[in-house]
């Protein structure tokens, strides 16, 4: 999967940075995007991302992600990226998938620092890209307390 | 003594009005959250704390201390159901109650002959939610111990304390601005009907030590010493408050 | 050891879907926290969590800082044929943690 090796470039320069300069931005997430869809137009549908509106804690954000797709050896969902625009690094997770899997979804918990938006790109075995784009209020940003 | 009694005639009279049919105003945390916590809590193939619970299990059965004992050797699979519904108790041939995870390391001086666990560590956290998570389902309990009295007034005396910077008392959110929204968060009722929680602040499975101690400091008042038997006392008190309400297992809060 | 929990079925009928859930203990650390001292204290994270049934990948996932802490993964699979599903998880500080289910498949 050509998108990981750069994503784990990026963050690694990412993580060397100082801390005040770790800020993602709608630039930087686009520019994260673009990695990995190399300019090809990217089509809005065929994706949910499910994503509570409204979430209590940014620490743990429940977030699923489901592509239509036969996922058949013909037609399927080759991989989902997602990301996010406000967190210190514009990445969240990226999934291979393949025919063996039967449905193109994954599910997982994520971070979130501040209300943002979070997108989910497919990467379909016809190598066109798909889209969804949810915003959340984050009531509490991810922030952690220490045992006192 | 007096206040002692008292507390206990209020006690039996809030429980007397609820046994007459009076509307149960009492509801958990769990009731604050939006679904998809009420979700994670739920489903244990996805409650972060099961993953505590599973910990405790294997620890049950490891033996420790110089008496080469696990906790199996002396308490069946399955034998801790009901127990940390009626806790804090007062353990036999003691003086002072204490809560659960206070009994499991009474287990472990007096019974294994090893050494105390750490406040809030690891393994006492693990076994403390293996045997927290088979009251789940049951109504809190408190037992019908006289010597608890006391404790027990001593504990509502604190939760009705002015505290802190703020001079706060936990009444003052709990009981008169339960509901209403405190940065964003809805204020619970604060009963103790889901610990161990996996609280997502603190990503982790925490004690209702640790969470009463967030709050003392969330009111700018010094937390007591983590052996403290304050702990215990607002512990005994809260229970009280809670009886009859569901044990829920591990808890997931915000 | 690591502590993982895995729910899978124990049994399927070929071709069918199944739901495969895997939790496992992890702090995650992501980098970009000062502790008390104002100091960043390092990232320590699972970068990478793969599943395969009988060896065939069914999920590759790389992971970020941005996955909360005890990471969840849910995925489904086609029931193909009966063996083992393997786990792995791998992350920074030489962290790798495998874990399997067996799984009959009629």
């Amino acid at each position: 999967m050509a998108g990981r090796r750069h994503f784990l470039g990026g963050a690694a320069a990412i993580t060397l940075m100082p801390f005040e300069a770790a800020r993602a931005t709608p630039e930087s997430m686009a520019a994260a995007i673009q990695l990995v869809v190399k300019g090809v137009p990217i089509r809005d549908g065929r994706v949910i991302l499910d994503v509570p509106p409204l979430v209590e804690n940014g620490n743990t954000v429940p977030l699923s992600v489901l592509v239509e797709s036969p996922m058949t050896d013909a037609d399927y969902v080759r991989a989902i990226h997602v990301f996010n625009e406000k967190n210190p690094q514009p990445h969240v997770f990226d999934a291979r998938l393949s025919p063996r899997n039967g449905k193109a979804f994954v599910a997982t918990r994520i971070k979130l620092s501040d209300q943002q938006k979070v997108v989910a790109i497919a990467e379909m075995s016809d190598g066109t890209y798909w889209r969804a784009s949810a915003d959340v209020i984050v009531t509490l940003a991810a922030c952690l307390e220490d045992i006192i | 003594m007096k206040r002692a009694a008292l507390a206990l005639v209020a006690v039996f009279a809030a429980s007397f009005a609820l046994a007459q049919g009076v509307k149960d105003e009492r509801r958990s945390g769990y009731h604050d959250m939006g679904p998809a916590l009420q979700k994670m809590q739920d489903d244990d193939s996805s409650n972060p704390g099961m993953l505590f619970v599973q910990k405790g299990a294997g620890l049950w059965r490891t033996p420790a201390g110089a008496a080469g004992k696990s906790c199996a050797d002396c308490h069946a699979e399955g034998s801790m159901k009901g127990v940390a519904a009626r806790y804090p108790a007062i353990p036999s041939g003691g003086q002072a109650p204490v809560d659960l995870e206070g009994r499991i390391d009474l287990c472990r001086t007096e019974n294994q002959k090893a050494d105390r666990f750490a406040p809030e560590s690891d393994d006492l956290l693990a076994l403390t939610a293996y045997v927290a998570q088979q009251s789940r389902g049951l109504p809190v309990s408190p037992p019908a111990d006289p010597k608890l009295a006391l404790f027990r007034a001593e504990g509502e005396a604190l939760y009705r304390l002015r505290q802190g910077q703020l001079n706060l008392s936990c009444a003052i959110c709990h009981d008169d601005n339960a509901g209403k929204k405190l940065a964003g968060i809805a204020i619970p009722q604060a009963h103790p009907t889901g610990y161990p929680i996996y609280r997502l602040e603190w990503q982790t499975l925490g004690s209702l030590k640790r969470r009463l101690r967030n709050c003392l400091v969330g009111i700018r008042a010094e937390p007591y010493a983590w052996e403290s038997p304050q702990y215990v006392a607002l512990e005994l008190y809260l229970m009280e408050r809670a009886r009859g309400m569901t044990m829920e297992g591990i808890g997931v809060r915000p | 050891m690591a502590n993982v929990l895995i729910n899978a079925p124990k049994t399927a009928k070929k071709g069918e879907l199944i739901e495969i859930k895997a939790l496992v203990l992890h702090q995650m650390e992501t980098g970009f926290r000062a502790g008390t001292n104002g100091r960043i204290i390092p990232r320590n994270i699972i970068e990478r969590f793969t599943a395969s049934w009988n060896g065939k990948e069914l999920l590759d996932m790389t992971m970020s800082s941005a996955i909360a802490a005890n990471p969840f993964v849910s995925f489904f699979a086609v029931a193909s044929e009966s063996g083992r599903i393997v786990m792995r998880w791998t992350g920074d500080n030489g962290f790798q943690v495998e874990e399997s289910v067996a799984i009959a498949v009629e």
